[in-house]
C-alpha cells in the first residue's frame, strides 16, 4: 500500500553532487535483506561512515565522516532533499527509496531524475519534485547559508516556498498525484480492470498463439 | 498517417487500457525474477491474499548472490548467512506459488539476463520485465523490456500488467563499417561517451546503423544491455534474419506452425522507413577505438589512445567538481595516459559480457599466454551453466586456467560484488562489467570498463594495452 503525500515542511538539506547513483544512496551489501525495512541508517553509507559497512553491525558504534552534510548536526531532523541532475541513477533497487524515507525525508528536489528511481519513489510516497535548474540554485543558495532553511512542498497546488519569498511550481503526472494524495493501493486499482486485461489476453492469444502455450 | 517506430508497435500490441489521465495498462509477455528484488513483492503478494495471475509467463533464477565456485553443493555452499537466506527465500516463494525457477546449480541457471535469450524465453515482439535494470538486454531480439522496482514485481505477478506511461522515441544510429578489433561493448560505451549518463532518460533508444546491424545478436544484447548506463530504461534492436536465427530451437522458442506464424509476424518488427523519432544520435562507428572507463560513471570514458581528463581545462564548475572527485577516488593524474593504468584484478562476466563469443573473444586474447605478476585475480564468470558447459567443450577453460585464471562458476559475482568476489581498497580493476560507480565492485575499487578483449589483453600485460594490435 503507498504512503499518502500532501504536504512536507521542513528542513532542507543540500546534497551538491550531480549523478548520484543507487550504489551510493544504498550501497548492495544491505540488499540481501529480504524486508522493505532497516535501510535507513545505511543512506549514503560510503559517505555518511569513515569505516566500511556491512549488514548487522552496530551503526552507532561506527565512526562519521564529518564532512559529509548529512552528519551536519544542523540538518538533523531534516526531512526534504536538495539534489543536482540525474538523481537515482543506476540500478533498479527500491531499497533506494526505501533507505530515503526511512531515514526521514518525505520528498527530494533536483533538476531531474533517473526513470526507475523517480517511478518507485512514487510507489512508496516519496515526492520527488523536478524543478528547473535555476529554482534549484536558489534553494542550494538558501539551503547552504549559515542557518539551515525551511521549506513546504505542498502536492496539492505543486508549489515549493521558502525564505526569501522563494516559490516555484512543479509539474506532476495527474494519476501520480491522485495516488500520492490519497494513499492509493495501485494494484488493488489495476484489478478493476482485470475484465480488460481478460479481453486483452483472449484476443492476443487469437493473434500470437504461440505466446500462450502455457 | 505517419509510420510508426519499432516502439510504438510494441506499445501499441501491448496496450490493454489507455487512462484518461495520460498512465496505461501494458501487457506483460514474460516476467523474470531473482531473489534480491523479489522476495518483498513476495511478501506483499502473500499479504493481500492475491495469487500470480499466470504463473507461465513467470521464470527465476538466483545470480547476484551465488558464490561462484562450489556450486554443484546447493544453496550449503553459500557462506553468508543472509546471502544464504535471500536464495532460500526466493527458492521458497517459487516453491509456494509454483513459479518456474532454475535453483542454484541447474546447469540451466545463471544470470537471468543471459539465460532469457538462451533459453528461447525471450522471444521477439513481447514485452519482458524484471526487477534489474540490466533487463533492457532483452531489446536486442526487438522485444520492450525493461527494470522496474519492486512494488512492479509484485504488480506483475498479481496483474500481468504494468501501470506505464509511454517514453519518448530515440534512434542512435551508428554508422559503419566498425574498425578491425572493435566490439559491441565498444561502441556501447563510446554512444554513453558522446550522449551522457542521462541522455537517454525518459526515451526508448533504437540502436539502428550498419554498426549495430552487423553486431551479432549477442554484441546487440551488450549494446542494449547498457541502453542504461545512458539513462534509457529501453534500448532496442530491429529484428533481422539474426534474430529469427538465433531464436530458432531454443526451449521456449514456438515450434512447428506457430514458428511460422511467429516468424511471418516477427518481420514486421523493424521502424517504419517513414517513422518519426523525438531525437536522432549518429554516432561515426567508423573511427571508434576500444574503449576504457576512466571515472566513476560510465560516460568517464575515452578510447585507448586517449587520456585522463585534466580538470582545469572544463569551464563548466559541476562537470569540473565531478572530475576532480572521480580523478581522486581513481588514483589517476590529469593527463595520465589511459595506457599508462596498471591493474590489479581482471574481471571477465556479468550480464554485459558473459556468453560464450564474450569467452572466446578473450580466450584468443590469451591462448599461450601469461597473466602478468602484478595481477592479483584474473577470472572468468560465465554467465550460465549452460554457457560454462559450451565453453568447456571448446576447451576455454583450459586457455583459461593455463595462462593464470580463475574459471569460475556461473553468477553477477564481481560486477556488483554481492557474493564474496570482490575488490580491495584501492584496487584497479579491467572489467567487462556495466558500472564504474565508487565501491560497486567492493568498497574503495576502482573499477575501469573494457570489452572481454581489452580485459584479457591488460590481465597479460598488467597494464591497459591497445588489443588491436595483439589480434
Amino acid at each position: 500500500m503507498m504512503q499518502q503525500f500532501v504536504k512536507e515542511t521542513g528542513l532542507v538539506v543540500p546534497l551538491d553532487r550531480a549523478n548520484v547513483d543507487t550504489d551510493q544512496i544504498i550501497p548492495k551489501q544491505y540488499l540481501k535483506s529480504i524486508k522493505r525495512t532497516g535501510f535507513g541508517v545505511n543512506l549514503f553509507d560510503d559517505w555518511r561512515y569513515l569505516d566500511p559497512g556491512e549488514p548487522g553491525m552496530d551503526h552507532t558504534k561506527r565512526r562519521l565522516n564529518p564532512d559529509f552534510v548529512l552528519n551536519d548536526s544542523r540538518f538533523s531532523g531534516a526531512s526534504i532533499l536538495l539534489a543536482r541532475d540525474n538523481f537515482g541513477c543506476g540500478s533498479s533497487r527500491e531499497h533506494a527509496p526505501w533507505a530515503i524515507l526511512e531515514y526521514g525525508f518525505k520528498a527530494v528536489i533536483a533538476p531531474s531524475y533517473a526513470d526507475i528511481f523517480f517511478n518507485n519513489s512514487f510507489k512508496n510516497g516519496l515526492l520527488p519534485v523536478i524543478l528547473a535548474e535555476n529554482e534549484v540554485d536558489t534553494l542550494f543558495a538558501l539551503a547552504t547559508g549559515e542557518t539551515p532553511v525551511e521549506i513546504t512542498v505542498d502536492l496539492q497546488s505543486q508549489t515549493v516556498t521558502g525564505p526569501e519569498g522563494f516559490s516555484a511550481s512543479f509539474d506532476i503526472d495527474p494519476f501520480r498525484k491522485t495516488c500520492l494524495l490519497e494513499g492509493l493501493d495501485e494494484i488493488g486499482l489495476s484489478l478493476k480492470d482485470a475484465d480488460s486485461i481478460k479481453a486483452y489476453e483472449t484476443k492476443r492469444a487469437v493473434d500470437a498463439p504461440w505466446l500462450f502455450r502455457d | 498517417m505517419a509510420g510508426r517506430t519499432l516502439y510504438d508497435k510494441l506499445w501499441d500490441s501491448h496496450l490493454v487500457t489507455q487512462r484518461d489521465d495520460g498512465s496505461a495498462l501494458i501487457y506483460i509477455d514474460r516476467h523474470l525474477l531473482h531473489e534480491v528484488t523479489s522476495p518483498q513483492a513476495f511478501e506483499g503478494l502473500a499479504l493481500a491474499g492475491r495469487t500470480p495471475w499466470r504463473l507461465a509467463a513467470n521464470l527465476a533464477t538466483v545470480d547476484h548472490n551465488v558464490p561462484t565456485e562450489n556450486q554443484s553443493a546447493g544453496v550449503s555452499a553459500i557462506e553468508d548467512p543472509t546471502s544464504r537466506l535471500q536464495v532460500q527465500t526466493l527458492d521458497q516463494n517459487c516453491d509456494a506459488f509454483h513459479v518456474t525457477q532454475f535453483k542454484m546449480g541447474d546447469p540451466r541457471a545463471g544470470i537471468v539476463h543471459v539465460i532469457g535469450p538462451e533459453q528461447g524465453a525471450t522471444l521477439p515482439g513481447m514485452t519482458v520485465v524484471c526487477g534489474d535494470s540490466h533487463t533492457a538486454t532483452h531489446g536486442a531480439f526487438g522485444a520492450l523490456a525493461h527494470g522496474i522496482g519492486t512494488s512492479e514485481v509484485e504488480h506483475v505477478l498479481a496483474t500481468q500488467c504494468l501501470v506505464a506511461k509511454k517514453m519518448k522515441n530515440m534512434r542512435v544510429t551508428v554508422t559503419g563499417p566498425l574498425g578491425f578489433g572493435v566490439t559491441a561493448k565498444d561502441v556501447i560505451l563510446a554512444i554513453i561517451g558522446q550522449i551522457g549518463t542521462a541522455g537517454g532518460t525518459g526515451y526508448a533508444i533504437e540502436f539502428a546503423g550498419e554498426g549495430i546491424q552487423s553486431l551479432s545478436m549477442e554484441g546487440r544484447m551488450t549494446v542494449c544491455n547498457m541502453a542504461i548506463e545512458a539513462g534509457a530504461r529501453v534500448g532496442l534492436v530491429a529484428v533481422d534474419e539474426k534474430t529469427i536465427e538465433y531464436v530458432q530451437g531454443r526451449p521456449y522458442s514456438p515450434q512447428g506452425a506457430d514458428w511460422d506464424r511467429a516468424v511471418e509476424a516477427w518481420t514486421d518488427l523493424v521502424s517504419d522507413s517513414d517513422a518519426q523519432f523525438d531525437h536522432e544520435v549518429v554516432v561515426d562507428g567508423t573511427v571508434i577505438e576500444p574503449q576504457v572507463s576512466w571515472g566513476t560513471n560510465p560516460e568517464m570514458v575515452t578510447g585507448i589512445s586517449g587520456h585522463v581528463p585534466n580538470p582545469e581545462a572544463i569551464d563548466d564548475p559541476i562537470h569540473r567538481g565531478a572530475t576532480e572527485r572521480a580523478l581522486k577516488y581513481m588514483g589517476l593524474e590529469p593527463n595520465q595516459p589511459i595506457e599508462s593504468i596498471r591493474l590489479d584484478r581482471v574481471f571477465i562476466g556479468s550480464c554485459t559480457n558473459s556468453r560464450i563469443e564474450d569467452l572466446r573473444e578473450a580466450a584468443q586474447v590469451v591462448d599461450g599466454k601469461r597473466v602478468a605478476d602484478s595481477v592479483i585475480q584474473a577470472m572468468v564468470v560465465p554467465g550460465s551453466g549452460l554457457v560454462k558447459e559450451q565453453a568447456e567443450k571448446e576447451g576455454l577453460d583450459v586457455i583459461f586456467r593455463e595462462a593464470g585464471f580463475e574459471w569460475r562458476d556461473p553468477g553477477c559475482s564481481m560486477c556488483l560484488a554481492m557474493n564474496a568476489d570482490r575488490l580491495g581498497p584501492g584496487e584497479h580493476c579491467a572489467s567487462t562489467s556495466n558500472r564504474n560507480f565508487e565501491g560497486r565492485q567492493g568498497a574503495g575499487g576502482r573499477t575501469h570498463l573494457v570489452s572481454p578483449a581489452m580485459a584479457a589483453a591488460a590481465a597479460i600485460a598488467g597494464h591497459f594495452v591497445d588489443v588491436r594490435e595483439w589480434l
